[in-house]
């Protein structure tokens, strides 16, 4: 069929950050299919040369409104992993807790705020205060619980006040966190009334064969440190995160791309459910199951359906974290730092991927050299490689520019870019 | 000019008149625009008091008429000066939101250092970028209200929205972090051995992290009349090294005027 497509997104909207959709169908052949990412960048890696150690963690959560705890677990990491630091498992199931609530903040905010709009034809989740309640009200039910046990134990919500080098500043209230763990139990109810309604809308039929990459779990599903898996056999250590990323500089991207194996790969949800389905919860899997994710999944619109299956997996992990925590005697909670010289690499499951922070030191903790390389970085080049094949398959399959322009919307939005992140 | 809508909403009994708001983002991590809706318990009251027309980070539609921007972030490049002085245009109220739009917030590090061409190539290599120094919104156009904090609190948003609302008077505190501190009667973190900014800087922020037995970095900046001199004599006898204090000033932006940060780094 002879086709003419022309789609023109400025600033997508519902995604963290700036970027751009252009699309250009001609006589049906695809002509251009372009995902530009056009924030701007404020070099946080040339910003933190020359000061302190303890800068580190405080400025670089920064990066990232969104998952601000994720970036000051991957920099305290890398700064511990240079100091030769080992947390303690007091300290270690805190963190996990932690990172588990800005995963449910998160994928709540992605999921209910940012892509129901778009499966119940609205343009935000304003209209849907009014025609929906009840989701909303759920929804936000679960976004203040994940909020608000992040406050009990990082000490704030967004850029966390506790988590240091070594530890924490402030250790939570047995009091408040036996609390949490009711509230939890009860926040289950809520998932599945999500899980319930996205059960009944149809994601768009699309697929291409992608690589995908994670942490690896061990005993359970991975959240931090370890080593690096991908789908297509590939496995290093967190340290050679350069080898697994691979970064390179684009015309149509302040971000920077990365490849593996094949000229793009993904990270995030799907890629972690993809390589670790054997980790998650027992109830979990069958949540999976209603919904036909089964690894390996090669349909990016399934990252939203990952993020929701991950989402009762984090609460369920903490459920048993807090009554593991209640069970034992509070240490100290901050261990002292001897700092020194050194290279340190920190990798961190965050909600969007994996997140790699690495840091040299001289011999008094100063900062020579930072690098970060963020999970929607990563996603780039594959988000423009799904975004070709996209506009090729459904201009064949007869859609509109309308149509086009949504599912392309979409897919980006599938992703759940963290873009100003991505160019930090 | 609004009488359907003033006629729906009242507080305390009075009729209210929504205001249509805009949100606005430029360089910087939106936290600040998050926490708006970070705060879910208040989030529908919130939103019953305004008219959002504009959230790119939360919403499809956009409009350009509205009366009272939020601005995020700083301006690092010329299209976002640009578009800051359209926003300028069509705004009744422009709000600095977050301590990057107030004073270039963690952004401003950038300028430390005398050569941008050294900055570019540490993250972009050989690769031509477009960037140029931090600026604060108040060096680009006029700013009628800031919110400072990195991030700001929800509840000081709130509370100047309903201000504006109402049309009364919007007072930020003057005072500095210690004061909040001890009311809330927390340890005071140089007994504990940490260092902390607390005495010098702008309170309102409920002193977020001495509560949490972390210092102040100072990121709401100056408190009225903050003596930075003093304070750095103060932390020097202490026993903190003068890196150590000059990097807790220069965090954010917000001591930038005073004359004991006019040095550069060395790049
Ligand atoms: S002030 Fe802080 S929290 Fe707000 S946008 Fe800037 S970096 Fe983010
Ligand atoms: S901890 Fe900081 S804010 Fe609190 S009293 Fe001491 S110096 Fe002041
Ligand atoms: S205590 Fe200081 S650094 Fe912390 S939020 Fe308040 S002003 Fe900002």
């Amino acid at each position: 069929m002879k086709k003419t497509i022309n789609v023109n997104v400025k600033h997508l909207t519902r995604v963290e950050g700036h970027g751009n959709i252009n699309i250009k169908i001609r006589n049906g052949k695809l002509l251009e299919a372009q995902w530009e990412v056009i924030e701007t960048p404020r070099f946080f890696e040339a910003m933190l040369v020359g000061r302190n150690w303890d800068n580190a963690p405080w400025i670089t959560g920064r990066i990232c409104g969104i998952c601000s705890i994720g970036h000051t677990l991957a920099s305290i990491r890398a700064v511990e992993n240079a100091f030769k630091i080992v947390p303690d498992e007091q300290t270690r199931k805190l963190r996990i807790l932690l990172k588990h609530m800005e995963t449910l903040q998160s994928h709540s905010l992605h999921l209910c705020f940012l892509v129901l709009p778009d499966l119940m034809n609205a343009g935000s989740v304003f209209p849907l205060i009014d025609s929906h309640k009840d989701v909303v009200v759920h929804a936000a039910k679960i976004k203040g619980l994940a909020n608000d046990l992040c406050d009990c134990i990082g000490g704030r919500r967004l850029h966390p006040t506790r988590t240091v080098v070594g530890g924490f500043t402030k250790l939570p209230a047995k009091e408040e966190l036996a609390a949490f763990g009711e509230r939890l139990k009860n926040i289950v109810k809520d998932l599945m009334v999500v899980a319930d309604l996205f059960t009944g809308f149809k994601l768009p039929d699309f697929t291409r064969e992608t690589e995908f990459v994670s942490l690896k779990g061990t005993a359970g599903y991975p959240f931090i440190g370890g080593d690096v898996v991908s789908s297509d056999g590939i496995q290093m250590r967190e340290q050679d995160y350069k080898k697994l990323t691979n970064e390179y500089i684009v015309k149509q991207s302040t971000a920077k791309w990365c490849r593996l194996s094949r000229e793009s790969f993904a990270v995030g949800a799907l890629a972690r459910l993809n390589n670790n389905f054997e980790f998650l919860h027992p109830v979990v899997k069958d949540i999976a199951g209603r919904f036909g994710l089964i690894p390996v999944n090669h349909n990016p619109f399934m990252n939203n359906i990952a993020q929701l299956v991950e989402s009762v997996h984090v609460v369920m992990d903490s459920i048993t974290l807090i009554d593991e925590l209640l069970s034992s005697k509070f240490t100290e909670p901050r261990q002292e730092v001897k700092p020194g010289s050194g290279v340190g690499v920190g990798a961190v499951e965050v909600p969007r991927g994996i997140l790699y922070h690495s840091y040299e030191f001289d011999d008094k903790g100063k900062i020579v050299k930072c690098d970060c390389v963020i999970p929607t970085g990563q996603n780039h080049a594959n988000i423009q490689h799904d975004l070709e094949a996209l506009a090729e398959e459904f201009a064949d399959r007869g859609k509109d520019d309308k149509e086009i322009e949504l599912l392309a919307s979409m897919l980006v939005r599938a992703y759940d870019p963290c873009i100003s992140c991505s160019v930090h | 000019m609004k009488a359907k809508e003033s006629e729906s909403k009242t507080y305390l009994g009075i009729p209210l008149y929504r205001p249509k708001v805009a949100f606005f983002e430029f360089s910087s991590c939106e936290g600040c625009q998050l926490q708006i809706i970070n705060n879910e318990n208040t989030l529908l009251d919130f939103l019953s008091l305004v008219e959002v027309v504009n959230f790119r980070e939360a919403m499809t539609e956009k409009s350009d008429d509205y009366e009272i921007a939020f601005v995020e972030g700083s301006i690092t490049r010329n299209d976002e000066a640009e578009r800051l002085k359209k926003i300028r245009k069509n705004a009744k109220i422009l709000v600095a939101l977050g301590s990057c739009a107030c004073f270039g917030g963690v952004n401003q590090l950038k300028n430390r250092f005398n050569n941008i061409e050294w900055v570019k190539k540490q993250v972009y290599g050989k690769h031509p970028i477009d960037t140029a120094p931090v600026r604060a919104l108040e060096e680009v156009v006029n700013v009628d209200l800031r919110i400072y904090g990195c991030p700001i609190k929800k509840e000081e948003v709130e509370k100047i929205v309903l201000h504006v609302v109402l049309g009364k008077s919007i007072d930020i505190p003057k005072y500095p972090v210690c004061m909040e501190c001890k009311a809330n009667e927390n340890i005071c973190l140089f007994d504990l051995g940490e260092p902390c900014l607390g005495p010098i800087t702008r309170a309102g922020c409920d002193s977020w992290c001495p509560n949490n037995n972390a210092g102040c970095w100072g990121c709401r900046g100056p408190a009225e009349d903050a003596n930075v001199g003093y304070m750095k004599k103060i932390m020097k006898e202490k026993g903190f090294s003068e890196k150590t204090i000059l990097e807790r000033l220069d965090c954010f932006g917000g001591f930038a005027q005073f004359p004991e940060l006019k040095k550069k780094g060395k790049h």
